[in-house]
């Protein structure tokens, strides 16, 4: 099953990736290579195993819901140069239409 | 060359406890080092000399005062570039984070610096840690000590490279399908991948959850199981840590491993092993032997297909661990961008290195609708699989011995245009991290072209002082560990 160069521009879009022309070539081949190597895993019979999403046991851990400190927001807010102090918060492109 | 530079991160903390030098010496030695050879070596992305020597004088004070010290009293350590540090730009070698400052330290940052280690910097990796080579680093790329024209291994290369030219007696890199015990074995030192959940990953920036795990790099076992009684631990802020109490890991290092069953896998020496590599490891085996450990050939089919499902598991989560870059809250942002959607995928763009992008994509596609069940549920029925087979096998032995990697450190260029030739570097390494088992690298000798040979000791979750017990008893009969390179 390999990909054609439409599709790993697809990906790219749902990767968030604005991919260039030359990308998608390069991305196109490699994707194909590594899917040819999976294919072997269809050669095991997976029928009756369960997955494992973690390799040691992770129970639902929930502990105390504990009121700690957080970080301070203009701490936070230094980390970008895009905001806006008065409001306390970052400055992006329009989200919402006109 | 400073004798102090020779010296093992166990003798440092002995000697400033002494006061027969102090942590300032140390020091001013090992950064003196790094302004002498770090130009060729190019290990530090970051130095932190005002930094460290605070650090240094305050445990100075402290002796002098006659107070109490940390086991890592005075000792310098290099911290890998994606291991958060408050006020110390943390890259993870990637454009989209240069000038990034973490607001916070990561868990393991903080038990060394109470342990007492002074910090001298931070070191080059492979973007995000996604390579075995260093050369994915969005920075520039680091060289062997041992062959200038070579790689350090990756993606902890920079921790690797650090150590073996002596700039730092000890650091700590990152694993997630062999991180930490490739470069270690290119550079010809310790290098330990915990099992996962005995170390915490709060603040080690994220790159295959399930897989991640933070270790110590070092030129003995005695300073690995050191740096590890350090970190180790449960920690509230990861809630993939064991609450489990940690032991002293340095006190089981007794030389004797008489009576252990040590496994040795045949599919770990398959037809890509290097002679040079086949011969060091069959030879070590046979000190092994020697020691009075009990050797067991055996089989582990599933070991083929480790390395297949690591690269649909790895990427898988991958790419939605990198999904937060987009430039809004940290890290840089793409000067254009029409729309917010424009400003991601300009900004990501922009920010990923190619070796990213393509594990991005592979794992954006493997999760995609339509495609989940043949690629990434499959690839975890293998992992568990694996899993199994781990456990049969330590039903039977103690421990499994195999290469750390089927061949010595390649030249710069040799693989990056081939990126299945440089995958098949980890495929030793992967099953561990697949598993969760811990999996530990030391040097077991050298080819014929003088390049340092690893030998891979892995075992049950939570075996770590059986590993490193036996790891100890091999380097107390042998002196591959003593050797270092000209620079």
């Amino acid at each position: 099953m390999a990909l054609t160069p439409e599709e790993v521009r697809q990906v790219g879009t749902l990767a968030r990736l604005a991919l260039a022309d030359d990308e998608i070539d390069r991305l196109t081949h490699q994707i194909n290579d590594l899917l040819a190597q999976f294919a072997r895993l269809q050669e095991l019979d997976t029928d009756d195993v369960p997955p494992t999403s973690h390799a040691v046991p992770v129970r639902a851990l929930l502990r105390e819901d504990e009121v700690t400190p957080s970080l301070p927001q203009e701490t936070v807010l230094a980390l970008s140069p895009h905001i806006d102090e008065v409001l306390g918060g970052f400055i992006v492109p329009q989200v919402i239409g006109e | 060359m400073d004798e102090m530079l020779t010296r093992n991160a166990s003798e440092i903390v002995a000697g400033i406890r002494r006061r027969e030098w102090s942590a300032r010496e140390v020091t001013d030695a090992f950064l003196g080092r790094i302004e002498r050879v770090d130009a060729r070596v190019r290990a530090f992305i970051t130095v932190t000399p005002d930094r460290a020597r605070r650090q240094a004088d305050a445990i100075d004070a402290r002796i002098a005062a006659g107070e109490p010290v940390g086991p890592l009293a005075g000792v310098p350590v290099a911290l890998k570039d994606n291991l958060s540090t408050t006020g110390v730009e943390t890259t993870c070698a990637s454009q989209i984070l240069r000038g990034y400052v973490p607001p916070y330290d990561a868990t393991v940052v903080t038990r060394l610096e109470q342990a007492g280690a002074v910090f001298l910097g931070k070191v080059n990796l492979d973007e995000f840690a996604m390579g075995s080579s260093t050369e994915n680093s969005g920075l520039f790329p680091t060289r062997n000590p041992w062959d200038l024209s070579r790689v350090p291994g990756g993606s902890s290369g920079g921790s690797a490279a650090a150590v073996a030219a002596d700039m730092a007696p000890l650091s700590l890199g990152s694993d997630t399908g062999g991180s930490i015990r490739q470069p270690a074995a290119f550079c010809g030192l310790v290098g330990l991948k915990p099992t996962y959940g005995l170390v915490s990953r709060y603040g080690l920036v994220a790159f295959g959850s399930s897989l991640d795990q933070i270790g110590p790099l070092a030129r003995t076992v005695e300073d690995a199981a050191l740096c590890l009684t350090a970190i180790a631990g449960h920690d509230r802020r990861d809630s993939t840590s064991v609450p489990r109490e940690t032991p002293d890991f340095t006190a089981g290092l007794n030389g004797h491993i008489e009576g252990l069953r040590l496994g040795v896998p045949q599919e770990y020496f398959a037809e890509g092993t290097a002679p040079g590599v086949r011969a060091a490891v069959v030879a070590a085996i046979g000190v092994l032997r020697g020691l009075g450990a009990e050797i067991v050939e055996l089989s582990l089919p599933c070991t083929d297909y480790a390395l297949a499902a690591y690269y649909i598991v790895a990427p898988a989560e991958a790419s939605s661990n990198l999904a937060r870059y987009d430039g809004v809250r940290y890290g840089n942002r793409a000067p254009v961008g029409d729309d917010h959607i424009g400003l991601f995928e300009k900004t990501r763009e922009l920010g990923f290195g190619p070796e990213v992008k393509q594990r991005i994509m592979i794992g954006t596609y493997a999760l995609s609708a339509g495609y989940y069940d043949a690629y990434y549920a499959r690839a975890q029925k293998v992992r568990t699989l694996l899993r199994q087979e781990f456990d049969r096998a330590f039903a039977q032995v103690d421990a499994l011995v195999t290469p750390t990697v089927p061949t010595t450190a390649f030249r710069l260029g040799e693989k990056s245009d081939d990126p299945l030739a440089m995958k098949l570097s980890d495929v030793c390494t992967i099953p561990a991290n697949m598993a969760g088992i811990p999996g530990l690298s030391i040097c077991c000798g050298f080819d014929p072209g003088g390049l340092p040979v690893g030998l891979q000791l892995m075992g049950p979750a939570f075996s770590e002082e059986t590993l490193l017990r036996i790891a100890d008893a091999y380097q107390k009969a042998t002196d591959w560990h003593l050797r270092r390179p000209t620079l």
